[in-house]
């Protein structure tokens, strides 16, 4: 359900683990879904021996659409009007990530709620930031 | 990511909300999604990116007859080409699939629902440097991605900034 003013107020936070021991398989899944092969996700001896990485890594757009989860579990199916983050640190294969969304402003002229998003790993990591805005009921 | 021609499908939205992990009916089950808010199914959030699959120039995706970057009998394909034609030793580094992946932001004017038959239209934004300690100079480079309906109407706006490293980012 799309939230509505009445619910919500400034500083209110939403969490929730978007993905739990992140697989390998989940990343080879984004990359068929996505079209995005680069082998760098999914590619271990490309990873390693010519990249120069430790191991694969999630796509940036894995984690984006993970937490995506939170925002639109949040504020309802089909309500963002706007949806940006940054990728700040990679996610690698074993990652138990944390989204957590918080509420930055109750617009009720335009009917408009703002997040603020951050998404952290198993050791604290912060490895996304963005914001969302919504529509409201 | 530009494509022409970016059919929204009900069969490739299931499989991308699968793949970040998302049981929502809303897109996978036509019946729920009819009966909710959302009036039907309609893509997540991110599933414009879906689009490299329409785009012909795609880099990121293996082609027919072309040799490919990963690896196969070698780390890399292209280590092997070379070595194949004489250029290489097949032991140096080959070039890798170059940048990473900086931020991405998407404006939505509507849903993107199955149905929908798209156009992408990318064109370049900005372009800067930084200097980072983990993987030294840094070069972002921006590009706008226009996504827009038949009616020539605009469904997402996509904004994507690359940033090119000039070493490995250090895990310390």
């Amino acid at each position: 359900m799309a939230l509505s003013a009445a619910d919500i107020e400034v500083g209110q936070t939403f969490s929730q683990v978007v993905v739990d021991d992140l697989t390998r398989t989940q990343i080879v899944q984004y990359a068929g879904a996505s079209g995005d092969y680069n082998p760098i996700h999914s590619d271990e001896p490309f990873a390693k021996e010519v990249a120069g990485y430790p191991t694969v890594f999630a796509h940036g757009m894995l984690t984006m659409g993970l937490t995506g989860k939170l925002v639109t579990d949040t504020v309802g199916d089909g309500t963002l009007t706007d949806y940006g983050v940054r990728f700040v640190n990679q996610v690698w294969p074993g990652d138990t990530l944390t989204a957590t969304a918080e509420v930055t402003a109750v617009n009720t002229d335009d009917n408009l709620v703002e997040l603020s998003v951050a998404t952290v790993n198993q050791d604290g990591t912060t490895v996304l930031t963005g914001t969302a805005t919504a529509r409201l009921a | 990511m530009s494509a022409d021609r970016f059919p929204v499908e009900a069969s490739h939205i299931l499989m991308f909300a699968r793949a970040v992990g998302d049981p929502n009916p809303v897109y996978a089950d036509a019946e729920a999604a009819a009966g909710s808010e959302a009036g039907g199914i309609i893509a997540p959030p991110t599933f414009a990116q879906a689009s490299a699959q329409f785009d012909p120039d795609y880099p990121l995706r293996p082609k027919f007859g072309e040799v490919w970057f990963g690896s196969g009998s070698m780390a890399s394909g292209r280590m092997k080409a070379e070595k194949a034609s004489g250029e290489g030793d097949g032991e140096k580094k080959a070039p890798s699939g170059g940048g990473l992946h900086a931020e991405q932001h998407f404006k939505y004017h509507r849903n993107m629902r199955p149905g929908d038959v798209l156009t992408a239209s990318t064109k370049p934004g900005e372009t800067w440097t930084k200097e980072s300690r983990r993987a030294g100079l840094l070069t972002f480079s921006e590009s706008i991605t226009e996504y827009r309906d038949q009616d020539g109407e605009l469904v997402v706006t996509a904004r994507g900034i690359g940033v090119r490293t000039e070493k490995v980012i250090s895990q310390d």
